[in-house]
């Protein structure tokens, strides 16, 4: 794997449930090292190509590379290397955040010495110690996804999943969030997120926009502004909406 | 990936202090066993004695009083009043306040005395089939009883015909000796399936199993953490239901309790599999829990726990041979009750272990295509 090779390459990917087509023909390039935001509206598809990006989903056709590991032959290789942070957190309420990070550290293949130190800077880095042995289920959305970020990246994951990571936190813990994965980008962690929030997205180093399970649009957020003519990303985002729609009308 | 390393230990040890957090479970595990069995163990009695019983004497004799006197010696009649009237013996019927009532007329004495066949009714409240089978039962036996002394008297003790009966296995016909090994069975359905299901809904529910996915843990591993701690909770159940059966029933222990748990792991084994299937078709933790309730009727009407199959029409005896509960009575009954060894129960664990096959496949197979 050479510095140059893209996190992740997708051809002419496609997923359909049945007549339903939720991601078509997509073709996508994810640069190392960046922060890449997967925009679009409810029902554009972020979440089935990211579910497929991370092998949580078959695709129908198509194919996709991810840090140099084919999703389709190479799923057991490439779940080692990457990190997945839903919505949903995926944390156990009747265990501890001690334990929770630990549970997700053994299963990436952490033992001994080794994981009690990882366990111990995740802790420290996400500031999680004072409540190290509270439980999961009694945390606040805040503290929820900071615990959920420090088991998704408890094995140094090279590239970093998160859909809709922000959805349904303060403004405090928003920023506090993304000032983590900014850190994390800047040491070479490749980041693929999906939002809704249009601040978020104009933070990102690159984005692509699908609709209705296309790609329509990829590149800066200053590129896109200047390519839709618009002055924000929300302009774009609304104006591309409107667009759909009248598509589809 | 050697076995010390394998991403099985991490589930299992998550597992482990899941269950023991979670006490509304923790109690369901230890508590249904005895409640089932206070339940299922005293209550259920398909033998019925002590029926409330009247006596019509008209005779007022020697020989009626006797007669009267070995009625109540078979257990199955309390006399409970002496009334005078046919239309008393109505009123109490109707009322409720007796079961049956042995009528003996005037002539009992006389006609007995004369060498003829002496006769005496016994009128039943029928209403109740289990009572009055007892009752029907009870009044033959003590009839045929008296008969033998009166005519083994006249003939020095000899008797043409004795058909004597010796009850195997539970010697003094409680029902609670067949009851109660059934129990385990019943008990080890009714908790597995729901609680297993319930347990895999929970981590789809909560997201969790999804971010398992992404791990690298390999779903052999996934579903063995998951439904290893299960097969242990099985064993506690079933100790629970022994120990208890044996203090407070009495229940025999002849055979190998070693063979017995062997054998019920094949049991545990099915009933996981199908609480795993069942979690595939659930969408939420209360339908897991429905569904899984579901094979508890079938299971305590049609495998021959509560009702012999011998009884049932054809179409309740064929459902009865798709429920692995089925073989697993003939195993737990014939171990404990009969102390039979593997020789004799060859044949149900070969049957066991085939559904415990057939269900693992079919849920491995349904459970790997869900999370693909």
């Amino acid at each position: 794997m050479s510095d140059d090779a893209a996190a992740i390459k997708t051809i002419a990917l496609r997923k359909a449930f049945g007549p339903l087509v939720a991601v078509d023909s997509l073709d996508l390039e994810v640069p190392r090292g960046q922060i890449f935001g997967l925009l679009g509206p409810n029902g554009s598809g972020k979440t089935t190509t990211i579910r497929m990006l991370c092998g949580l989903l078959r695709p129908t056709s198509g194919s996709a590379v991810v840090i140099g590991f084919d999703i389709r032959t190479e799923s057991e290789s490439l779940r080692c290397n990457i990190g997945y942070m839903s919505q949903k957190y995926g944390l156990y309420d009747d265990l501890t955040v001690y334990e929770n990070v630990r549970f997700y550290a053994t299963v990436y293949g952490l033992h001994g010495a080794v994981r009690e130190a990882r366990i111990a800077e995740l802790l420290r880095e996400r500031g999680l110690e004072t409540r190290r042995d509270q439980f999961a289920g009694t945390l606040s959305g805040g503290w929820k996804q900071r615990l959920a970020l420090a088991t998704a990246t408890a094995h140094r994951p090279q590239l970093l999943f998160l859909d809709e990571p922000t959805a349904g936190v303060d403004p405090a813990s928003r920023r506090s969030f993304w000032d983590v994965i900014r850190k994390m980008a800047a040491a070479g962690t490749t980041v693929l997120v999906t939002t809704h929030y249009m601040d978020e997205a104009a933070g990102c180093d690159r984005l692509a926009i699908l609709s209705r399970g296309r790609l329509i649009a990829v590149g800066t957020p200053g590129a896109i502004t200047k390519q839709f003519d618009q002055p924000t990303i929300e302009d774009v985002f609304i104006e591309l909406q409107r667009r759909d729609e009248g598509a589809l009308a | 990936m050697s076995l010390r390393d394998s991403t099985f230990w991490p589930m299992l040890w998550k597992e482990f202090i899941e269950m023991r957090r979670d006490r509304v479970t923790l109690g369901m595990m230890v508590g249904l066993p005895a409640l089932q069995l206070v339940v299922f163990g005293y209550a259920i009695r398909t033998e019925v004695r002590h029926l409330p019983t009247v006596v019509l004497d008209q005779s007022r004799s020697s020989e009626s009083r006797a007669l009267v006197s070995v009625m109540r010696n078979t257990g199955n009649f309390d006399i409970t009043e002496s009334v005078a009237s046919r239309a008393e013996v109505e009123d109490r019927i109707v009322r409720g306040m007796a079961k049956a009532a042995l009528i003996i007329p005037p002539d009992y004495m006389r006609d007995l005395k004369r060498g003829r066949t002496a006769s005496a009714q016994m009128i039943v409240d029928a209403a109740d089939a289990l009572a009055s089978a007892a009752a029907l039962a009870g009044a033959a036996q003590a009839g045929q009883a008296r008969t033998i002394e009166i005519v083994s008297a006249r003939t020095n003790g000899v008797v043409p015909i004795e058909v004597r009966v010796r009850p195997w296995y539970n010697p003094s016909l409680r029902s609670s000796a067949y009851i109660v090994p059934g129990i385990i069975g019943i008990l080890l359905a009714m908790t597995l399936i729901p609680i297993t299901s319930m347990a895999v809904v929970r981590e789809r529910e909560r997201g969790t199993l999804e971010q398992l996915i992404v791990t690298p843990i390999g779903k052999t591993s996934l579903m063995l953490g998951k439904l290893m701690p299960f097969v242990l909770v099985a064993y506690v159940q079933m100790t629970v239901v022994i120990i208890l059966g044996k203090l407070l029933f009495d229940i025999p222990i002849r055979g190998s309790v070693a063979l017995l748990y062997a054998i019920t792991l094949g049991y545990i084994v099915a009933n996981l599999a199908l609480g795993l299937f069942v979690s595939t078709v659930a969408r939420s933790q209360m339908q897991a829990m429905q569904l899984g309730m579901m094979f508890l009727l079938p299971n305590v009407l049609l495998s021959g726990f509560m009702f012999p199959r011998e009884a049932m029409p054809p179409i309740a005896r064929w459902i009865g041979f798709a429920l692995p509960l089925t073989y697993y009575l003939d195993v737990v009954r014939g171990v404990l009750l009969k102390g039979v060894g593997f020789h004799y129960l060859w044949r149900d664990t070969v049957i066991l272990a085939a559904f415990a096959s057939v269900t693992v496949t079919l849920a491995v197979r349904r459970f790997s295509k869900t999370v693909e």
